[in-house]
């Protein structure tokens, strides 16, 4: 671990070259922990099958490159695809959980994303799959840091969709009617929103954004029907500490995590890299506990 | 009346004859069956399938050649396969449905270590021999089974030549191999585990210096941090095993973030397919392989090797991954027993296993007291030109290794 350390000292580029990866990796968490934000906040349900959604958006950008369409196109046709899957898995399942218990509807996300593993691994067999883009990398500091392309296309994505759903969340009939929703759905529903339609489109809104992470991922790294799981727990963790309704901080919370647990991977080995992520999310959970304590007493 | 009571009889007789038909379903007329529980769903689908096509072939190459001759008997074989989904436990519930129920007593192995792992207990608790093909890990013959035989190279193994050759290529170029230095990226996984096992004790017996040694979560998609770490250290060898996700990754990355490094070794390059998915990319890179289709073994069935990887694709319409060529190998094992044993008693058999000593198409056969083959050696490869070419162990080199890799500044 010293070691590694000193390995920063002797060649201070890696800092650099570590906590870019770090943060383009986290981007494409981010993407998908807005979509994990925005069912939570305003359906009060959590999402299980966010992982299998990302792979989905995966193989359907795989699917275009078959058929020799270039895989950048797979951004805008997977959500696309993937928002019109996310509005019928809503009518055929969420729509009967989501007034119920959480358990219930953790539980029928769950079965959601076992089916949709079996699905994928079905029509597209269990083979780790991915895309070529075509871009190149980047070269800093006379090739001592290299970032790959698709990563920054993937970073910039994120930072524009996260743009892009906060403005539309302020200012649009139907993103004011999903704030509505999230505050109050008794109230919203009084006065005059549908909040079956809102629900509908949050919950499609949210499998497109997974969507064109998915894409993102087969580009710059891989798919395969069963590894969706940490995309899932990664979207869970980032909302978590950005805190539930707060957008701004979830890109940042994405960002972050991702250098950290980068860090955490390069100067104690991968095999803790999972590890510190865990570790750290407790950290956040009982200092913002205490926080939050801190604030009930000035309250009273 | 007594018409009726007749055919009732008959009926019973007739069921009667179908119990008896399940409960000892080994030999029916001239027909033996074999057994085996095997991923035709889930995570090892694709995979599986390649095992059960490599059995399916065997089986029907061996039948149209008239069988095998049992105590002056032709017999046909076949195999009940059920789908195991590639979860243990429901293969091992599976190998006793098909020894209790089917009445099966021979089985066949199913894909992967830890299917293999979940199913030999069973098959050696009923005394049921196995031959298995596709559980290369160490840990299955370090149990004491008796009944449980595998025709392909063990864990340990698996990477083994590439340090060796890297040994070879210092000393040849006058140096020590001691002053090599490897860094190893494994899955955290039983399966990789035992390959980096293997390849940490070969580098501690030349005395090459380990300087990184990561054990990467089966969940992360990302070596980012690793592939830093290794650019910065400039190892000699840079070993990775992660399955395919591994290969796929470090290729990936590895063009990405230019990480030069002379040799580079995998595991699963072909699952990966690294050739076609990367092209120019993969060059260079070293493969461990359990069987090449260039290799020189034959046998009477199947020709050479390259006779089998012919006789395949006709059959299936694409190349022979080695996941067919062993489960090929596992059927022509049983059938060879079975002629050797004269007889279709359990206990027979599996001693005529034990004593197997073969030539076939995927190598030479003969397994130890553990019952892991021992007379057959991985072998590696390399991609050159867009091939995968046979370059070590030396006797089987169809081209020189391409050493060293020359730096991604070079490449382009």
């Amino acid at each position: 671990m010293l070691d590694n350390l000193q390995l920063f000292v002797d060649a201070p580029f890696l800092l650099i070259q570590v906590l870019l990866d770090g943060i383009l990796f986290g981007a494409i968490f981010a993407i998908a922990a807005y979509g994990m934000a925005l069912v939570w906040g305003v359906m009060n349900v959590i999402n299980i099958v966010q992982g299998e959604f990302v792979m989905l958006g995966g193989f359907i950008t795989f699917q275009l490159t078959l058929w020799g369409i270039h895989p950048l196109f797979g951004i805008p046709v997977a959500a696309a695809v993937l928002f019109v899957i996310g509005i019928a898995l809503y009518y055929g399942v969420i729509r009967r959980v989501v007034d119920k218990d959480m358990f219930i509807s953790l539980l029928a996300t769950f079965g959601l994303s076992i089916l949709l593993q079996q699905l994928m691994n079905q029509i597209w067999g269990g083979d780790v799959r991915t895309a070529q883009s075509g871009l190149g990398t980047w070269f800093l500091f006379d090739y001592t840091v290299t970032v790959g392309q698709i990563k920054v296309v993937a970073c910039v994505g994120a930072l524009i969709l996260g743009l892009i759903l906060i403005v539309f969340l302020k200012k649009s009939r139907l993103g004011q009617a999903i704030r509505a929703t999230a505050q109050n759905p008794r109230a919203a529903q009084v006065l005059g929103i549908n909040t079956d339609k809102v629900f509908a489109a949050t919950y499609g809104i949210n499998a497109a954004l997974c969507g064109a992470a998915g894409s993102l991922v087969v580009m710059a790294y891989s798919v395969h029907p069963y590894i969706g799981l940490p995309y899932t727990v990664r979207s869970f963790m980032i909302v978590i500490v950005a805190g539930l309704g707060n957008l701004p901080g979830v890109i940042l919370a994405g960002l972050g995590l991702g250098a950290a647990e980068n860090f955490a991977a390069f100067i104690l080995g991968a095999q803790f890299q999972v590890a510190f992520v865990f570790c750290l999310l407790i950290v956040i959970l009982v200092v913002r506990n205490t926080l939050l304590r801190r604030k009930r007493k000035y309250l009273k | 009346m007594i018409r009726k009571l007749k055919q009732l009889g008959l009926a019973t007789a007739a069921l009667g004859l179908v119990l008896a038909g399940t409960a000892d379903a080994k030999v029916e007329g001239d027909t033996v069956y074999l057994g085996s529980a095997i991923s035709l769903t889930g995570k090892y689908s694709t995979n599986g399938e390649h095992t059960q096509r490599g059995y399916d072939l065997a089986v029907k190459l061996i039948n149209e050649a008239g069988g095998i001759m049992v105590d002056g008997q032709d017999y046909m074989l076949d195999i009940i396969y059920y789908d195991d989904e590639s979860t243990p436990a429901r293969g091992a519930q599976l190998a006793e449905r098909l020894i209790n129920q089917d009445g099966v007593e021979f089985m066949l192995g199913p894909y992967s270590s830890g299917l293999t792992k979940a199913i030999a207990p069973v098959t050696e608790q009923y005394g049921v021999p196995m031959v298995e093909a596709n559980g290369a890990s160490l840990s299955l013959f370090t149990e004491g089974y008796q009944y449980l035989f595998a025709v392909l190279s063990t864990t340990e193994q698996y990477l083994a030549s590439a340090v060796a050759l890297a040994a070879e290529i210092a000393e040849a170029e006058g140096r020590d191999p001691s002053t090599l230095t490897l860094a190893a990226a494994f899955e955290n996984d039983p399966f990789s585990q035992d390959i980096r096992n293997g390849v940490l004790a070969d580098a501690e017996a030349l005395g090459i210096k380990v300087v990184i040694d990561d054990q990467l979560p089966p969940e992360l998609n990302d070596m980012a941090a690793t592939l830093a770490k290794v650019k910065a250290l400039k190892p000699d060898i840079l070993v990775v095993s992660g399955h395919a996700k591994g290969a796929t990754l470090a290729i990936r990355q590895m063009e990405e973030m230019r990480v030069d490094v002379p040799m580079l070794a995998l595991t699963h390059c072909d699952s990966a397919d690294i050739i076609g998915n990367f092209g120019e990319a993969a060059e260079y890179t070293l493969c461990a392989s359990q069987w090449a289709p260039s290799l020189s073994y034959s046998d009477d069935l199947f020709g050479s090797a390259a006779d089998f990887a012919a006789t395949f694709e006709a059959e299936y319409g694409y190349a022979p991954p080695y996941q067919a060529a062993e489960s090929a190998a596992a059927v022509m094992v049983f059938a060879d027993a079975f002629e050797r044993a004269g007889t279709f008693d359990k206990a027979a058999v599996r001693d005529a296993l034990s004593e197997t000593v073969m030539e076939t198409f995927y190598g030479n056969i003969e397994f130890d007291e553990t019952g892991k083959n021992i007379a057959k050696p991985m072998v590696l490869y390399q991609v050159q030109d867009g091939e995968y070419v046979v370059v070590a162990p030396t006797a089987w080199a169809a081209s020189e290794v391409r050493w060293p890799t020359p730096p991604w500044a070079d490449r382009q």
